[in-house]
């Protein structure tokens, strides 16, 4: 396939990949959508979930991403991400320990605000969580 | 005229100032170089994310009912100014440029009866603003960023602000930071993050046009009021890590300064302590002479 979008996920701390693909599904917070080259515009927020990048018809990479923003254009798609993570790299232990302090933090969270706040960071963690149990495993 | 030996003290507390100041210059080079290469990397987040929100910006600041972030209060009455100074001193006029600036516009905006709120980061800014300004304190913050700078200490501070503002506590908001220029040169500068300057390229596009060429998921309030308190959050970032840049750059020309002149003082004293020892092999040579010729 000659065509090709390009793909670039940034973080705050720094600009994680950029490179041409074939196609990227993003779990956008409608739904996931796949965006192949000339996708109409758009904009969308994501939600936790796990980001596939697609060459030659098969899975290349998979990138766990904790929510952010997404600009797709005909030639680009780019992913604001808060926090990305390879699947590959993450660790058992360290889901474990995020979800558990989430929990006590929504135990603990006082008046509306707090409780939100700690509800989203348990729903990342779950995410994240899922997103290891579903990786392949080699 | 002090004595061979005062000298001699002197010319060696010098010389271990100097070993001082060069091992501080060392240090903050090698941190420059780890910061500006963070600030770098930073960059595209800011950039892209300003791209965003001005396209969106561009086409809903003009409606009603657009998020309060963005649109202010509609007054402007108080303000609050974030500061953001170092915890360490030794770094030049670092610190000295943002207190001057954060003076002068306390001064401008008391003088047109607005009530001002300082919220400070860094050790070394609020003790220099304390003993004016203390009553305008609202927030201080320390040790921001010791051990690198994070995403997540610039989050605790955008969170704060955001609250600060659905409170009311304030109308419109600004941030004091030095912004990297490059090693040498730190420039003061003033933004403003609430409420959020639309950039002028999507005011004067018509938003018609705009609205046509993206689709937005869910929809473009809910985006809009996703996306404007994470930019704020962003900029906070951004200044942080810019400021902790210029930090360093600073630091290091202050004391690639310093050891230059203890250089030079180490000369100098070096020349007045063989001028004096010599002075003093003439004075006894001479009285020996004389002695000898008195006999």
């Amino acid at each position: 396939m000659a065509e090709k979008v390009e793909f670039e996920l940034v973080s705050p701390e720094r600009l994680l990949v950029s490179e041409p693909v074939e196609m990227v599904v993003v779990p956008g917070s409608e739904g996931d959508f796949g965006a192949l080259p000339h996708h109409a515009p758009m904009l969308t927020s994501v939600r936790p979930g796990v980001i596939d990048v697609y060459e030659n018809g098969k899975v290349k990479n998979r990138i766990f991403v904790a929510g952010g923003f997404a600009e797709v254009t005909e030639e680009r798609v780019t992913v604001l991400a808060e926090e990305a993570i390879p699947v590959a790299e993450i660790e058992a232990e360290a889901v474990a320990d995020r979800i558990r302090i989430a929990g006590e933090k929504v135990e603990e969270a006082d008046g509306d605000r707090a409780r939100n706040e700690a509800q989203r960071l348990l729903r990342i963690a779950q995410a994240l969580k899922a997103a290891y149990d579903e990786r392949p495993v080699l | 005229m002090p004595s061979l030996k005062e000298l001699r003290v002197r010319i060696n507390s010098v010389k271990s100032t100097r070993k001082i100041t060069a091992a501080m210059k060392m240090v903050a080079a090698s941190k420059l170089r780890r910061a500006q290469a963070a600030a770098e990397q930073a960059r595209p987040y800011a950039t892209r994310m300003e791209r965003m929100l001005g396209n969106l910006a561009g086409s809903l600041a003009s409606q009603s009912g657009a998020p309060r972030l963005l649109t202010g209060t509609g007054k402007d009455d108080v303000h609050l100014i974030v500061v953001a100074s170092s915890d360490r001193g030794l770094c030049g006029g670092f610190n000295g440029s943002v207190v001057r600036q954060t003076r002068a516009m306390v001064g401008e905006l008391q003088r047109a009866r607005k009530t001002v709120k300082l919220m400070v980061i860094g050790r070394k800014g609020r003790e220099q603003l304390k003993r004016e300004f203390s009553a305008l304190f609202v927030e201080t913050y320390e040790n921001v960023g010791r051990k690198g700078l994070t995403f997540s200490d610039a989050y605790g501070i955008g969170e704060k602000i955001i609250q600060m503002f659905e409170a009311e506590a304030f109308d419109v908001c600004t941030i004091i930071y030095n912004r990297f220029k490059s090693v040498i040169a730190q420039e003061i500068t003033r933004q403003q993050l609430i409420p959020f300057p639309v950039p002028e390229p999507a005011l004067e596009a018509p938003s018609s046009d705009l609205k046509a060429i993206y689709e937005y998921e869910p929809s473009e309030e809910a985006i809009l009021s996703d996306l404007l308190p994470r930019n704020l959050t962003v900029q906070v970032f951004r200044a942080l890590i810019e400021s902790f840049a210029s930090e360093q750059g600073a630091r290091m020309t202050a004391m690639d300064n310093a050891t230059r002149n203890a250089g030079d003082m180490i000369n100098s004293l070096t020349i007045r302590y063989n001028r004096s020892r010599q002075a003093q092999i003439t004075t006894e040579l001479t009285e020996i002479i004389s002695g000898a010729e008195a006999l």
